[in-house]
């Protein structure tokens, strides 16, 4: 590096230039803020409990351990933002997450991968359902792909 | 060693290495359970494992990142640290806090956990990477602010350098960008939104500061080269870090619910982001190529050069492979991202810990660099874990091309677990490539008992 670029004009210009990009993505995330709200589908939240109960269900039984939601998490068993689409939508597909994971065999399934049983209630069932159903909704600029996940 | 308190660093690297022999031996359980789906089941499911591997690591890499710090900044400050007692206590509490939690994922299932930890009166626990009992979050909080109180003070009272104020800055940024793990909304896009502000602004902002000062600390004792000229590569490279790193987390924000316009932003500036990889790359050849001095630890220097190339490879080059949105629409979620996580974290930030820690612990054992053999021991296991995670990363990249197509691109896309079991070939040899991790990591682990003629200390 030539010598008219000094230490001290390396370190403004990494001070200058960090100001610059956190005012830069904060002006993105306030426009974000903005935005979302015509994507995200707080509404159903408002409407019904059982979505943010389901969302703790969801977390407390660290179901992203093994599932993604929307492409994060673990990779490890099927892509869930769009299941209950995948297994009919509505009602139909909603009564088919149920009846799955409520269907786990305890032992699990000699040699392959299988869902715990979680032994959860029929209302936590239902939480569970509306929550993945809400997801299902949220406007996700057209991912997945396909139904597959 | 100059000053009696920078062996504090020591447990911290000692529990380090513990903590990483955990998590590999996880890693080994989780990727059998791939192709053994019931192995362990219902003892240890794979979401118990998987969190058991990950969080095993952040904590190794921060009680490494700590373990640095308190060696490197009495030197930089040229003063004694401030509390060498806190900086012990800290150890113990963070130490007994992470075998506390193992011990809560693997005894009880993980609702229980959330039942007794009281999640429900401040609920953060089942979000990926986050998924430690709320109280467990609140002990990072303290033991950091505890840890920063005394490094900072340590800093303010002796001499100011570019690598601590670089290293302050990347620790004090850790530690408030943590806070966002406390904010969980019901809304699940903002949900996801904010928890980036942590898991992003870490390992592609903040950590990269971190990461820059530890290897400019070691190049200048390694290659006696002038601070002048090191201080102006850690410059540049934060620069083009933050500069690429703050905007590119817009590639995290393609399909979660977020606006569309950060395909745009997110694709441009992340594909930046191996520049300052690049740069790094190019700063650990260049000075260690410039050195002007032979340091009798070349164990210490293949880490750092090994560090420049492989977090090029794994953040830079592997990122950039799925970071543009059109391509990242059908890779994002897959074992594409899994190859990714694997070679960016052991490139960068193992790579850098392994660095200090082959340079640091002779020093506090009382010798300039270990004897020949036992370097030649600590070589081998470089070669080995750096080769074993090539291919590691090669099979779960060959997995991934295979899910996109199957899953996600052909005329006819098949179910999720009937593409499992076509690419099980894939994980067999990504399983056998850990085993040889494994080896490796022995291997490296075993040189710290190899003798000989040590170099007497500097």
């Amino acid at each position: 590096m030539s010598t008219s670029f000094t230490t001290s004009s390396a370190r403004n210009v990494f001070y200058g230039g960090t100001a610059f990009f956190v005012l830069l993505f904060a002006a993105l995330v306030f426009q974000t803020e903005s935005d979302i709200p015509q994507r995200d589908r707080r509404e159903m939240l408002a409407q019904n409990p059982q979505v943010a109960a389901g969302k703790k269900l969801w977390e407390n039984n660290n179901c992203i351990g093994c599932h993604s939601l929307l492409g994060e998490g673990a990779y490890f068993a099927p892509e869930l933002g769009n299941v209950v689409d995948r297994f009919g939508g509505g009602e139909d597909g909603k009564a088919t997450v149920k009846a799955f994971i409520q269907g786990r065999p305890a032992e699990g399934i000699p040699g392959r991968r299988s869902m715990p049983q979680f032994n959860l209630s029929e209302k936590q069932l239902d939480e569970i359902a509306d929550f993945l159903e809400y997801v299902s909704k949220i406007d996700t600029a057209k991912w997945p792909p396909n139904i597959q996940g | 060693m100059q000053y009696p308190s920078q062996a504090v660093a020591k447990p911290y690297f000692i529990a380090a290495l513990g903590l990483f022999v955990a998590q590999i031996l996880f890693g080994l359980i989780m990727g059998l359970q791939y192709v053994v789906g019931d192995f362990l089941f219902p003892h240890i499911p794979f979401n118990v494992a998987r969190m058991v591997h990950t969080n095993a690591l952040i904590v190794w890499l921060l009680m490494g990142f700590m373990g640095a710090t308190y060696y490197l900044v009495p030197e930089e400050a040229e003063t004694e640290l401030h509390s060498p007692r806190l900086a012990r206590a800290l150890f113990w509490i963070f130490l007994v806090a992470a075998a506390l939690t193992v011990v809560g994922y693997l005894a009880v299932p993980y609702a229980t956990l959330a039942q007794i930890t009281g999640n429900e009166l401040l609920p953060t626990m089942g979000r990926e990477f986050l998924e430690q009992p709320t109280i467990t979050k609140i002990g990072i909080v303290v033991v950091a602010l505890g840890f920063l109180y005394n490094v900072t003070l340590t800093v303010l009272k002796g001499r100011k350098t570019a690598i601590s104020s670089v290293l302050l800055l990347g620790l004090w940024g850790l530690a408030l960008l943590f806070l966002f793990a406390f904010y969980n909304p019901h809304n699940l896009v903002r949900d996801k939104f904010y928890w980036w502000f942590v898991v992003h602004l870490w390992v592609e902002g903040v950590w990269e500061l971190i990461l820059a000062a530890i290897l400019g600390y070691v190049l200048i004792r390694i290659t006696g080269v002038d601070r002048e000229v090191i201080d102006k590569w850690i410059y540049v490279i934060i620069t083009l870090a933050l500069v690429t790193g703050l905007i590119g987390t817009g590639h995290h924000f393609f399909w979660i619910g977020t606006p569309e316009y950060w395909q745009l932003w997110g694709s441009v500036f992340s594909a930046l982001e191996p520049v300052p990889f690049f740069a790094m790359t190019l700063f650990a050849f260049n000075m260690v190529r410039k050195r002007r001095r032979q340091h009798p630890n070349k164990a210490a220097t293949l880490w750092a050069l090994g560090t420049g190339v492989m977090a090029f490879l794994g953040a830079g080059v592997w990122g950039f492979l799925h970071t543009l949105a059109p391509v990242n629409y059908y890779t994002h979620g897959t074992q594409i991202t899994a190859a990714h996580g694997h070679m960016a974290f052991y490139g960068a930030y193992v790579m850098v810990v392994l660095t200090i820690i082959s340079y640091a612990m002779p020093q506090m054992r009382g010798r300039a660099a270990n004897s020949d053999a036992a370097q030649t021991v600590e070589m081998w296991g470089f070669w080995l874990m750096t080769v074993s995670m090539v291919l590691i990363t090669l099979f779960l990249t060959g997995a991934g091309i295979l899910q996109v197509w199957l899953q996600r691109v052909s005329a006819d896309p098949q179910p999720f677990m009937a593409v499992q079991d076509q690419i099980a070939l894939f994980y067999w040899m990504r399983e056998w490539a850990g085993v040889a991790f494994l080896v490796g990591l022995v291997v490296y682990l075993a040189s710290f008992f190899v003798g000989g003629r040590k170099e007497a200390a500097a």
